[in-house]
């Protein structure tokens, strides 16, 4: 095995380098790199530093990309962790299974999905994606291997599960696909203001829809608070043909400055709510599922400076936190360009550090402009903390350990299950001790 | 449904292309030296549609071995329409300068055992007056280069052995294709920082899959390389021989 300078980064990162050095991965046999400290890497989806390990090495593990068996009957489905969830995708629908849960992007790759144990729009029926593993098979430092499940060395299941990638190598899983009738579904778009009403429209809309998520309006809240609409939608079970949608040119090269000005996006945020359009129509899951996936690279939107994700839950006890969040961030005058809010399901947490509880949750995105932004999501920590949340850390840059530890309690057991050789920047941000604690 | 034999099947390239012929329904035979890679390529295309008609271990540099198992592996499809020669080494060149032992067993592997190879498959489908005979050989084969020459000497000899036998198999209706990669971002060149003209093996996949169901005689992958080594070819020697490439 052979290491190599290469440029790997985070999506909201491009100037940080991922590692100082790159040793890939291409058979499960191979063994775990003797170049340490290093850190398991997927198709570097995540937004922050919990991909990044500045003085380590990257363990490129694209390279674990097979197939290992699918049984036809029951959907379950092995393939190597490096597999992209679009390569899945691609293969499987068309034989009428998609995936148990998917993310925003289809770009990641099956590890990545499972280290952070990833969410989507039927949260409220199906839980994270953790739920939806079957087993896996972790390769550790030491050399040994562990296959896990929640019934066989279920300790290291949990803890891998939404743990980062800390606890080993995720060389490959078993996930359960499900039935779909084909690629169409049929999306209802309804208009709302206030969270209150949000919450309505999210309680009626739980039984009848699988899928179901609101994208509102941070730059421009109204009187009775922030104003959107509410996407929810199911596989039409009448399907008809529906076209994917063509790749847009992404940007071929990051601009040294955003090119998404605030005028910009409070301009487009305007457009976007009042844009005339049938409350309900048949779209390709494509379309439904993925809209940014269209433009490749549109991290690059926002320049050399990158881009800061902010992603936080409350309990529903606390969902007055969500107005205050979005007042604090409207007062600030930061452009969030796709601000998204959804319920999430009761499940209990799939794994010890998932981020996926029962609550609200809002993703939020602001330009990096310094100092300001990270003062202003510091003040958002504060909301979210006092209302009993946590930030998500497949998109954190910034958060302190505090914030940390109090969203996410379990931190010091995942410490314990953590392999010595592997650590990230985010983990020694958060969790690592520091001198003098 | 076309009948492929694949040899060296576990190189990235070669799996590349195995996943587009799984994705035409083709029935497959892999060789390759690593049984648990093997496997592991066999499982994957399974999945992706191929018809897997068995997989095989082989030291290609054993050569009376490879009677055997291309009758094996011609039993098991029940005929070869279509048979891809993908492996190969990539000798560190300054080690080959030192010995004359590992530049003999570089020729060894990347040449004589792929000749060795041509020849039965050769003789097999003369017989049979029908199919295909695609190679993996190299730009490297095209001029040598200081950088590369024991790699660049073997890929030029089946490079060569092949215009020959493609000339004699034509009258037979049997095709030969001859496949040239520039870089490929493969693990055979993990050791090499890459460039921009480092292509990805399904990128370079794509191009020799679709060479292969035209019946192009020789391919360069990708596409510029054949512009590049054309530049590289009429270099006149005077200067050729003082720069470093």
């Amino acid at each position: 095995m052979t290491s190599v300078d290469a440029a790997y980064s985070s999506w909201g990162r491009p100037r940080v380098e991922a590692g100082k050095r790159v040793v890939r991965l291409w058979w499960r046999d191979q063994g775990f790199p003797a170049d340490r400290p290093a850190l398991p890497f997927g198709n570097g989806r995540s937004y922050g530093d919990s991909c990044l390990i500045r003085e380590g090495a990257i363990i490129d593990l694209r390279g674990l990309d097979r197939f290992i068996s699918f049984d036809n009957d029951t959907g379950l489905l092995r393939c190597e962790a490096g597999v992209l969830l679009s390569d899945i995708l691609a293969h499987f629908v068309p034989k009428g299974w998609f995936l148990p849960v998917t993310p925003g992007t289809r770009f990641v790759t099956l590890g990545g999905a499972i280290a952070n144990d990833v969410h989507g729009k039927n949260h409220h029926r199906a839980g994270s994606f953790g739920h939806h593993v079957r087993r896996l098979e972790l390769l550790r430092s030491d050399g040994t291997r562990i296959v896990c499940s929640p019934h066989e060395s279920a300790d290291w299941f949990t803890a891998t599960i939404g743990g980062c990638g800390l606890t080993g190598i995720i060389l490959w899983a078993e996930i359960a696909l499900q039935r779909v009738p084909g690629p169409a579904m049929e999306v209802e778009t309804l208009r709302f203001s206030g969270v209150d009403e949000f919450l309505e429209l999210s309680r009626s809309s739980h039984n009848s829809h699988e899928y179901t998520v609101a994208w509102i309006d941070a730059l421009n809240p109204g009187s009775d608070g922030a104003r959107g609409l509410f996407f929810r939608s199911n596989f039409a079970a009448d399907q008809r043909p529906v076209a994917a949608p063509r790749p847009k040119p992404g940007l071929p090269f990051t601009p040294p400055v955003s090119l998404l000005p605030k005028a910009a996006v409070r301009l487009f945020n305007a457009a976007h709510h009042h844009w005339p359009r049938r409350s309900r129509q048949y779209v390709h899951y494509e379309r439904s599922f993925y809209p940014l996936d269209a433009v490749p690279n549109w991290n690059r939107l926002f320049g050399r400076r990158g881009f800061f994700q902010y992603q936080c839950v409350v309990p529903y006890s606390a969902a007055e936190a969500i107005g205050a969040l979005i007042a604090r961030v409207a007062r600030a005058g930061e452009g969030s360009f796709l601000s998204v809010l959804k319920v999430f399901g009761d499940h209990k947490p799939a794994g010890w550090l998932s981020f996926p509880r029962p609550g609200l949750t809002l993703a939020l995105d602001f330009p990096d402009r310094g100092e300001q932004t990270l003062k202003l999501l510091d003040t958002l920590d504060e909301i979210t903390v006092e209302a009993g949340g946590a930030v998500y850390p497949a998109k954190d840059a910034r958060m302190n350990a505090q914030t940390f530890r109090r969203g996410f309690p379990s931190w010091q057991r995942l410490e314990d299950y953590r392999d010595p050789a592997i650590c990230s920047d985010f983990w020694r941000r958060v969790a690592v001790p520091q001198p003098g604690e | 449904m076309r009948k492929v034999l694949i040899i060296g099947a576990t190189s990235a390239i070669a799996a590349a292309i195995a996943r587009l012929f799984a994705k035409d329904g083709d029935r497959v035979f892999l060789i390759a030296r690593n049984e648990e890679h093997l496997k592991a390529t066999a499982d994957d295309i399974a999945v992706r549609g191929a018809s897997v008609a068995g997989y095989r271990s082989l030291d290609v540099n054993a050569l009376d071995e490879h009677r055997a198992v291309l009758e094996e592996a011609e039993g098991a499809l029940g005929g070869i329409d279509l048979a891809l020669i993908a492996h190969g080494t990539l000798p560190v060149q300054i080690d080959c300068e030192r010995s004359p032992g590992l530049t003999a067993q570089e020729l060894q592997t990347n040449a004589v055992s792929t000749i060795a190879l041509l020849t039965r498959l050769a003789e097999r489908m003369e017989e049979r007056r029908s199919g295909r005979i695609a190679v993996i050989t190299s730009v490297a084969g095209d001029r040598g280069r200081q950088s590369n020459y024991v790699y660049g000497a073997a890929k030029a000899a089946v490079d060569t052995f092949l215009e020959g036998l493609r000339q004699r198999l034509h009258k037979s209706g049997v095709g030969v294709t001859t496949v040239r990669p520039g870089f490929i971002d493969t693990p055979m060149t993990a050791g090499f920082r890459k460039g921009l003209l480092w292509a990805k093996p399904e990128t370079a996949a794509k191009r020799i899959h679709a060479a292969i169901g035209k019946g192009t005689d020789v391919v360069y992958v990708p596409w510029f390389w054949g512009w590049i080594m054309l530049v590289i070819r009429f270099l006149p020697r005077s200067i050729f021989k003082r720069i470093k490439l």
